[in-house]
């Protein structure tokens, strides 16, 4: 119990603290960093509560994809030296003292919320219960997102089809001067486009590319 | 404060959401920063969605927070390529001079 709480404090401020620099840090690049950081410490968390799964896989998913997919639009857009600063000028500071409003009015709402909770057991019918102790956390979610949820895997695999899809529409661009290999052009070659039979004079030789 | 409970993880959630509204109310520079600040609200619903998923015993929350995953990657994905090609085009990402994406 001791070591849960000492895990749950550790990884949990590790969370808060790199989520704060993401929003405040100067640079960009630092700030994906930060959200690496964050992503890492948050599925630390997921293992060690018993959802190892999804844990592993948020390593996979965030850490390993998002996060560096972010990291390189930061460095191909070069926008590291724009610096990101809240204060800089008259102008953005009005933000401040809304955003922040505003965000502590949702921290305390969800806050009340929390404090007022409590849960009877006997008033839901849990359906997917996790009781049996002998399988993984894996092979359990395996056998229901198979059977009863597969209807939205299917709809969740062409979610990532369409963002695949549009994702390289949006980006694709002809370039002018780029030479490409065309392969109808290649295929419907003829022999009687390619190959010319001459009759070679003596001392004369054959003309090449005129 | 030893016992680690429910309340514990949702208050983290709590927490996480909020510095993730503040990052996207507050940052005026940079458009990036406001789609992780998206990231960060999207981990903390997860984190409030495991947490429930453990202690009531019920494995359909951590399916669903597989398919937010899901979700939130393929967000990622489009919004990076939009703001790719609105550099493109436009030379800029700063949050004040973007007003060029009408509708």
């Amino acid at each position: 119990m001791i070591a849960h709480a000492i895990f749950f404090y550790t990884f949990s401020l590790i969370a808060i603290v790199s989520a704060i620099m993401v929003t405040a840090s100067k640079n960009t690049v630092h700030s994906v960093f930060f959200l690496i950081l964050d992503f890492i410490s948050i599925s630390c968390l997921f293992i060690m509560i018993g959802a190892e799964f999804l844990g592993m896989i948020m390593l996979i998913v965030y850490v390993g994809a998002v996060a560096v997919l972010f990291l390189f639009v930061v460095m191909m857009l070069n926008v590291a030296q724009q610096k990101n600063q809240w204060f800089a000028g008259q102008q953005s500071s009005r933000h401040i003292p809304v955003g922040l409003i505003i965000s502590m009015l949702i921290f305390f709402e969800i806050i009340i919320v929390i404090g007022g909770w409590k849960y009877k057991p006997e008033i839901f019918d849990i359906n997917n219960s996790i009781n049996q102790t002998s399988i993984s956390n894996t092979h359990s979610l395996g056998q229901i997102l198979y059977t009863d949820y597969i209807h939205v895997f299917q709809i969740s695999g062409m979610i990532l089809l369409v963002a695949m899809v549009g994702a390289i529409v949006l980006t694709f661009r002809q370039r002018s001067g780029v030479k490409r290999q065309s392969y109808i052009k290649q295929i419907s070659r003829e022999r009687a486009q390619g190959v010319e039979v001459l009759e070679v004079q003596s001392n004369k030789g054959v003309k090449i590319d005129d | 404060m030893i016992d680690i409970g429910l309340g514990h993880y949702l208050t983290l959630g709590a927490v996480i959401f909020s510095i993730g509204v503040i990052g996207i109310f507050l940052n005026r520079k940079n458009i990036i920063v406001i789609l992780m600040s998206i990231e960060l609200i999207l981990l903390a619903v997860n984190v409030n969605l495991v947490a429930f998923s453990i202690y009531l015993g019920d494995l359909a929350g951590q399916v669903f927070t597989l398919f937010i995953l899901t979700v939130a990657a393929a967000e990622a994905a489009i919004g990076l390529a939009i703001i790719v090609v609105y550099f493109r085009n436009s030379g800029t990402i700063r949050v004040e001079e973007i007003d060029k994406l009408k509708g």
